[in-house]
């Protein structure tokens, strides 16, 4: 019999309404790359939280090197070498990089952090992974805060690394550095376990790939006998399109007119340099670059949560000093924020989350008096128009799946901008059903003649969907191309930051 | 073997746990106090019993139960709405304080006609209620200083001004030199329900208050603006909404809601300004935990100012027949709110005993 580290037998998990995991079995061999693959909502997220202790099976039973063991919190977990990068970092923000390393070990007591940052430094080398530190995690980009939670892991010894949608945060350099070091991790006999539902990344990095939909195990295979349509047929269970219709774009007046834009990031240097551009109706302007080189702040600035220091930006033609957000639904504008947690309030309904842009209007309100029945008619219109899937209007938005809270961030941008979209990162983390959906609505209200400014770390989504690319690198746009005339070892090398003809 | 207990977070807790988890927190606040009854010799039970008949059990007492319910509605129900908006109001007590000061100076010293002479004071309280609890909403907007630290040291401020006033200029001439102000005109005296000490304007006001401001949280683009704020602060400013407008505005109203419970306390019961202590029985700390108890739902409160309004009555009869010191219902009102945050947090998990 071949030993397996990890073996999760039968296990079930039910949610109120939900049978999450549904007799999953999962087996992980030492010294492979295992891609656990799956639409959201498939599974995924909960069968790990199982194995790292943060939930308890209904049913079921795990075994680790062939040891029968009760998993009752991550601590038992971590004792038995596993360790887990979650989606969100567990890191403290005004702690340094090692202080937040010390947090996870056992702290000596004289000279503590010097103690720990020898064997830190250690494991950085062998491992060939960077980061400063000296720096407050604050400091950091989000990769390199992705390489502080994976440092941890390894100081603690973990011998089963979890890595929950790891590359959703990377760009594309970093997602290589950090398929190399996941292949020097398996190469030494640890067991990686690769949560995702990229088809691309399963087929670049992984021994096996176990396939999960609806919280059922839909197959396990040897990467090397499967390919990308395969999976995706198993994983959404029908046949997807990959390759989006494009209608030739028919580009109308300039609607989005950025001269010169110069704005600070919240350390008060300089985000963006001297930015320049123009989208005009009926096309998809497509900003690429890596994260953190001012494609927040440049999208801020325009949307008026941010101050420019100087610059012009005009909208519809009208020159505007400082948007106030208000005024975006006056000025049929819609804003999908790049972090959806800004986007929408957990804690309220449906309902009262679809009029956040509207609800000082009417019909929704009169006098300061909200009309709730407006509300709910409207409400459930939207529900209907964008497919989103929840009981009634009346459900806590926290209670909604990513896929389905991002309908719902659309429906209330789209419904109210028709003139000019500001997509930032639309199909972060959504599967590939969702990310099909939204895509097809961007590129639907472009044909309509609404200008859409797109800006993404997914060069194949920029390349999909747009009409003109430019590339941000370090506050400033180095290049701009025409769709049909880019390719993506060019952009590529641009978003590094080599420019045009160099 | 081993029992472990673990959590596990529920995805979405159901209705009546949300009652239940209260239901729990009080009878648990009970047990524990009862161990310091027992301390001072006294059988926990039997002193339940004389609490309860004695704040619930005969007419008197419910009559001082609505009079302790009155300033504890008044007080919750503004927190209620600066909670709700995240402002950590900790001064209702000191609010409290500047309303009273208020309605005294109102009715002593101005030369308002007998006439309107109630109204001026309740509109006077609440404004210098509102301003006590403005300054600390001030500085946390512009500067950003910790509004808990400054609404609490607001309450000390009051209550040396209360002394101030009555040992000094404002010390009565016909007191024989007590330290407290001569009597308000009969003029400014409120109207209380015939043998009674429920003094029915202040009544009719937190009643009315709470459903005005259940509407307002519920009902109004106000109310949504401060769910909105409360809940997740970047989505208002996603949406354009004023962190500035909500933080003012929902502590403009808190404290100014406590302003009206010290015009009550003084046009109603006690017709002149007296030591700080004895104008507010802790009014304002009681309505902290009365705010939660309530869930911050304003109409939920009327019934959990009407619950602590009777321990207040309850905790002096005791002192009177059992001897014991008031402190213990202070003790007891500590030890709920502790169940009640524990219990709310809790309630969002699901625990389980493993074997």
């Amino acid at each position: 019999m071949e030993q397996y580290i990890v073996e999760m037998r039968n296990i079930v998990k039910r949610f109120p309404e939900v049978l999450a995991n549904d007799h999953i079995t999962f087996k992980v061999k030492a010294g492979e790359v295992h891609a656990l693959l799956g639409e959201n909502g498939a599974g995924k997220t909960t069968l790990m939280n199982i194995l790292y202790g943060i939930y308890s099976a209904d049913e079921g039973e795990i075994y680790i090197n062939g040891r029968k063991v009760q998993i009752s919190s991550p601590r038992d977990a971590i004792n038995l070498g596993i360790g887990m990068v979650h989606q969100h970092f567990m890191l403290i923000d005004t702690l340094t990089v090692l202080e937040n390393i010390a947090l996870s070990l056992e702290i000596p007591f004289w000279k503590p952090l010097d103690k720990i940052r020898i064997k830190v430094e250690e494991v950085m080398k062998r491992y060939g992974l960077k980061v400063d530190l000296d720096a407050k995690i604050w400091q950091l980009s989000t990769g390199e805060k992705q390489r502080v939670e994976i440092i941890k892991i390894i100081c603690r010894g973990a011998q089963i690394l979890i890595l929950d949608e790891p590359t959703s945060v990377l760009t594309p350099t970093e997602t290589k550095e950090l398929f190399k070091f996941l292949r020097k991790m398996a190469s030494e006999g640890k067991a990686i376990i690769f949560v995702t539902h990229k088809l691309k990344e399963v087929m670049e990095v992984s021994d096996r790939v176990t396939v999960l939909r609806k919280g059922k195990v839909i197959a396990t295979l040897e990467t090397s006998e499967t390919n990308e349509r395969m999976l995706a047929k198993m994983m959404v269970g029908r046949d997807v399109i990959f390759e989006l219709e494009k209608a030739p774009s028919i580009i109308g007046d300039p609607i989005l007119k950025v001269e010169k834009l110069r704005v600070l990031n919240d350390r008060g240097t300089i985000a963006v340099k001297d930015v320049s551009f123009t989208v005009h109706s009926g096309e998809i302007y497509g900003i690429a670059g890596v994260a953190g080189n001012g494609q927040k702040e440049l999208v801020e600035a325009i949307v008026g949560l941010r101050r420019k220091i100087s610059g012009k930006i005009f909208i519809n033609g009208i020159e505007i000093e400082k948007l106030n957000p208000r005024d975006i639904g006056e000025m049929e504008i819609a804003f999908i924020p790049e972090d959806r947690r800004m986007g929408y309030i957990p804690n309220m309904s449906v309902a009262e989350n679809l009029i956040l842009r509207s609800y000082n209007k009417a019909p929704f309100s009169k006098w300061m008096l909200l009309n709730y029945n407006a509300i709910k008619e409207y409400a459930q219109k939207l529900i209907d128009e964008y497919k989103i899937v929840t009981p009634n209007e009346n459900v806590m938005a926290k209670l909604l799946s990513g896929g389905n809270l991002q309908r719902m961030i659309l429906a209330r941008e789209l419904t109210i901008g028709k003139k000019l979209i500001i997509a930032v990162h639309p199909t972060y983390g959504l599967d590939v059903g969702s990310t099909e959906y939204v895509r097809k609505l961007l590129l639907k209200r472009r044909n309509e003649g609404s200008a859409v400014l797109l800006i993404s770390e997914d060069l194949d989504e920029i390349l999909a969907l747009s009409d003109r690319i430019a590339v941000m690198f370090e506050g400033e746009i180095i290049g701009e191309v025409e769709a049909e005339k880019a390719n993506i070892e060019k952009i590529g090398l641009m978003m590094a930051g080599v420019k045009e003809g160099e | 073997m081993v029992i472990k207990i673990r959590f596990e977070r529920r995805v979405s807790p159901p209705k009546y746990l949300s009652i239940l988890y209260v239901i729990i927190s009080i009878l648990s606040a009970f047990f524990v106090s009862g161990f310091i009854f027992k301390a001072y010799g006294i059988n926990p039970i039997l002193a339940y019993r004389i609490i309860f008949t004695h704040a619930y059990g005969s007419p008197s007492g419910i009559y001082e139960t609505i009079v302790k319910a009155i300033p504890l509605i008044l007080c919750s129900v503004g927190l209620s709405l600066a909670f709700k908006a995240e402002m950590w109001n900790i001064g209702a007590e000191g609010q409290l304080l500047l309303g009273a000061i208020m309605a005294t100076g109102l009715a002593l010293f101005t030369p308002t006609p007998p006439s309107i002479i109630v109204p001026v004071m309740f509109i006077g309280g609440f404004m210098a209620g509102a301003l006590w609890a403005v300054i600390p909403a001030i500085l946390k907007v512009l500067l950003n200083v910790n509004e808990v630290i400054t609404t609490m040291m607001m309450n000390y401020i009051a209550i040396e001004l209360v002394r101030y006033l009555i040992y000094g200029p404002w010390r009565g001439s016909k007191e024989w030199g007590y330290p407290i102000t001569d009597e308000i005109p009969d003029a400014a005296k409120l109207i209380c329900i015939p043998g009674t000490r429920i003094h029915i304007p202040t009544l009719a006001i937190a009643i009315s208050t709470a459903f005005i401001v259940y509407l307002i949280i519920m009902r109004t683009t106000l109310g949504y603006e401060i769910r909105v704020a409360g809940e997740n602060p970047e989505a208002a400013r996603y949406a354009g909404i004023s962190y500035l407008k909500i933080s003012i505005l929902s502590m403009i109203i808190s404290g100014g809601l406590a302003g009206i419970a010290g015009v009550g306390e003084i046009a109603g019961i006690h017709y002149r300004l007296r030591y700080p202590e004895s104008i507010s029985m802790g009014y304002g700390f009681t309505s902290i935990i009365v705010a939660w108890l309530g869930r911050l739902n304003p109409i939920s409160i009327i019934i959990a100012s009407i619950f602590f309004g009777g321990l207040l009555v309850g905790g002096y009869v005791m002192k009177m027949i059992l001897g014991l010191p008031v402190a213990v219902v202070y003790v007891f009102n500590g030890i709920t709110l502790m169940f009640i945050l524990v219990g709310g947090v809790l309630s969002q998990y699901k625990i389980k005993l493993r074997g």
